[in-house]
């Protein structure tokens, strides 16, 4: 799969703050990708150099094979974390004015408002002062203005902050659709599960320095810790504990088990393999539990933010 | 349609819809035209009032010296005696009674008269006794020394220079005095209007600060892009409401002046100098009402409007460009205070410099020198252009305006652009310093 996005040695500097540094990306075509990173990483710094609001220092920025320059502002697509709209004005005229900023003509831009204000059935809000709204109908104004010209791009920072549950689901599924339909996502956010639920790539961020990058199931594997939950019927739990800790590195575990056995977290040691714990265990009594705990994606952030600090 | 296009309507829209907008246009020359009619009707009905003076003449050098004229009258009480015509002034049958003593020497008699009033009486009053007093005395005197009063008459004349340039045009003080009129007014009307359309950027610029839609907006297009066109679509605004405030203002005068019967000079007297005033009374007077029309329309008005709306763009971007910076700067409009101050300095001083310096000489250094500095030179050339500014100076100054508009556009928008997205901190003049750099 080719790249949308390519993001090379890119530095921004604020007086003597250095906001990005040497950072490189790439995005693929038809991907979700997750920008994380600890607030003042650099996030938003990078988010606007790629929306061409600020520039670069230096590096380079490469969108669709073309070094990034001001025609591209209509293949991009921003939904800003700091986001409103004009107060006093009505829903329809705003939409219109910022889709037109968009480069979209008046009547198309009409034509596809239409379509996304009868999707989300809210045509009765049309003239209607965004002042009368609330922050959640706002939003999803702002949401469909920033999808309304079908970019290549999508750049999403926290989209579904100021949503209640069923609205959020509801961008979710929108974000997801837009991804089917050949869209590029960049998605910055906090909210570790919706990193897990939608992301395909991760790139993380901590202190104007990219720490971590890639396949969300690569870093997953690249972070994982040999680590198993395991559940055992045992008659003497104690003794058994005992003896498994002689073979392997053994931590409490508290996890539901339907039986009174033993729960244990087991850590392979170097050359160990998952079946060399199996067949232990499977010789010492009935196995009723085992998972590998993998790291979430909340694990990786806490994890290789404190390690880089 | 373009960008810059889309935001200078979306700016002239926004403006020309809000309620302060139409309440300001509508509004204010109603109030305005409104209030000077009632002043001037005011004025004329108070004048209307005859007031009668009665006066004792002891020295019985004044009989019949004290001519009624149309808004006073004198009753000889010389007989009645100064103790009853106390008593009558007190009473109220009488505005006032002026007791002449009898005194031999005339330079004593000059100083010692004296008036009763129940209230005190007004400027007009006092002056026309005093002149009818003066004049006495001075034809008394001049029997003294004995000259021939009607020789003295007969040699009183009065010299009126007429004015020239080498450009052919005539001028007049009559024409003088407009000039200074329509100067001021343009020069005043043009720091009015940078402050109130300054301010109006400066609050859009907050306003999309506070709403957080200003990313949203620069994601689509250039900081530099929003900034000129929300400075141009408030512009105009501001020349839209310019041109229906003369609208408004010619029928409201024409109306004013056939309900009221108040003549166009009454109103244009009550907001010039004594100086014109005296001069429009003098071609009033003589019957030549039309002469002021006439004087008007010699100045040369083309050129003066054209240079005007000039001015307007050209001062208006200048500082306006300052206020969007402003805006960008800061949080809310508490915090703008700080930065205020440098701006309206040089308005201020433009138009007291011209005030100051125009009348008195308009192409003297000063004068000359404020209208080609680019802060100051809106307002001052302004006043001058009605005297007559070579096309040299004007090119000097206009291309100097120009230059500098470019110029502070540029450095206001290096502002904007990292203001606009700065949040949380009040920034320091230091602060702005170092986004210059960014």
């Amino acid at each position: 799969m080719s790249n949308l996005l390519e993001i090379k040695n890119v530095v921004k500097k604020y007086g003597d703050f250095t906001a990005l540094n040497n950072v490189s990306l790439q995005i693929s075509k038809g991907s979700v990708y997750g920008l994380l990173g600890p607030n003042g990483a650099g996030k938003t710094s990078l988010i606007r150099i790629i929306n061409q609001i600020t520039m670069p220092d230096s590096g380079k920025i490469i969108l669709d094979g073309e070094q990034l320059q001001p025609k591209h502002i209509e293949q991009i697509g921003y939904l800003p974390e700091e986001r409103g709209l004009y107060k006093s004005m009505k829903v329809g005229e705003q939409a219109l004015y910022l889709a037109q900023l968009k480069g979209l003509s008046k009547t198309e831009a009409k034509k596809r408002l239409m379509y996304w204000f009868e999707k989300f059935d809210i045509t009765a809000w049309w003239n209607k002062k965004i002042e009368e709204l609330s922050k959640g109908m706002a939003q999803k104004v702002q949401f469909i203005v920033t999808v309304l010209h079908q970019p290549k791009l999508l750049i999403f920072d926290e989209p579904f902050s100021g949503f209640d549950p069923i609205n959020a689901q509801l961008i979710a599924k929108e974000i997801l659709q837009l991804r089917d339909e050949g869209a590029t996502i960049i998605f910055s956010t906090h909210r570790m599960e919706s990193v897990e639920e939608m992301c395909d790539d991760i790139a993380l961020i901590n202190k104007s320095n990219l720490i971590l990058e890639g396949k969300l199931d690569d870093i997953k594997r690249q972070f994982r810790t040999n680590t198993f939950q395991v559940g055992i019927e045992a008659s003497n739990p104690l003794e058994l504990e005992a003896q498994i800790k002689q073979n392997f590195d053994v931590f409490p575990s508290d996890f539901k088990l339907l039986s009174n056995g033993l729960r244990l977290n087991v850590k392979l040691k170097e050359n160990q393999t998952s079946r060399d714990l199996l067949s232990y265990l499977n010789s010492k009594g009935e196995v009723q539990h085992f998972v590998e705990l993998i790291p979430n994606a909340n694990d990786i952030f806490i994890q290789a933010v404190n390690k880089n600090n | 349609m373009s960008k810059l296009n889309l935001i200078i309507r979306r700016e002239f829209i926004a403006k020309v819809r809000n309620k302060s907008f139409l309440v300001m246009t509508f509004l204010s020359p109603l109030i305005m035209v409104g209030m000077l009619a009632l002043v001037v009707f005011l004025m004329k009905k108070n004048d209307e009032k005859v007031k009668t003076l009665v006066y004792v003449d002891n020295s019985g050098l004044f009989e019949n010296q004290f001519k009624d004229s149309k808004s006073i009258k004198y009753e000889d009480f010389t007989a009645v005696g100064i103790d009853e015509a106390k008593a009558k002034v007190e009473s109220g049958d009488f505005e006032g009674v002026l007791l002449i003593p009898k005194i031999d020497s005339l330079e004593i008699l000059a100083n010692s008269l004296e008036f009763y009033s129940k209230e005190s009486p007004g400027m007009t009053i006092m002056n026309s006794m005093e002149r009818v007093i003066e004049t006495r005395i001075r034809n008394l005197k001049l029997t003294d020394f004995q000259i021939d009063i009607a020789k003295i008459e007969a040699s009183k004349i009065s010299a009126e220079i007429k004015m020239y340039n080498f450009s052919g045009e005539e001028s007049s003080k009559l024409i003088n005095g407009l000039k200074i009129g329509v100067g001021a007014i343009a020069g005043y009307l043009l720091m009015i209007f940078v402050m109130v359309y300054g301010t109006s950027v400066m609050r859009s610029v907050i306003e999309e600060k506070t709403s957080r839609i200003i990313e949203i907006i620069v994601s689509s297009v250039k900081p530099f892009q929003l900034m000129l066109g929300k400075i141009i679509g408030n512009a105009s605004a501001g020349l839209l409401q310019f041109f229906i405030w003369g609208v408004i203002l010619f029928i409201l005068s024409i109306v004013a002046t056939s309900m009221f019967g108040v003549e166009m000079t009454d109103i244009q007297g009550s907001n010039i100098s004594s100086e014109q005033l005296e001069a429009m009374n003098k071609a009033a007077g003589n019957g030549k009402l039309e002469l002021i029309i006439q004087e008007i329309l010699r100045l040369p008005l083309l050129k003066l409007f054209l240079l005007f709306i000039f001015y307007f763009l050209g001062g208006f971007m200048l500082y306006s460009s300052l206020y969007a910076a402003i805006g960008a700067a800061v949080d809310n409009e508490t915090d703008t205070q700080q930065f205020m101050l440098p701006i309206m300095l040089p308005l201020i001083l433009g138009v007291y410099v011209g005030f100051a310096t125009v009348m008195s000489d308009p192409h003297g250094p000063i004068s000359t020198a404020f209208s080609i500095i680019p802060l100051t030179s809106p307002i001052v050339m302004l006043m001058r252009v009605p005297f007559g500014v070579s096309w040299t100076e004007l090119g000097i100054s206009m291309g100097l305006l120009l230059v500098s508009f470019v110029f502070m556009v540029w450095f206001a928008a290096k502002i904007y652009r990292v203001g606009i997205l700065m949040y949380g901190k009040k920034p320091t003049y230091k602060d702005l310093y170092k986004w210059l750099k960014y």
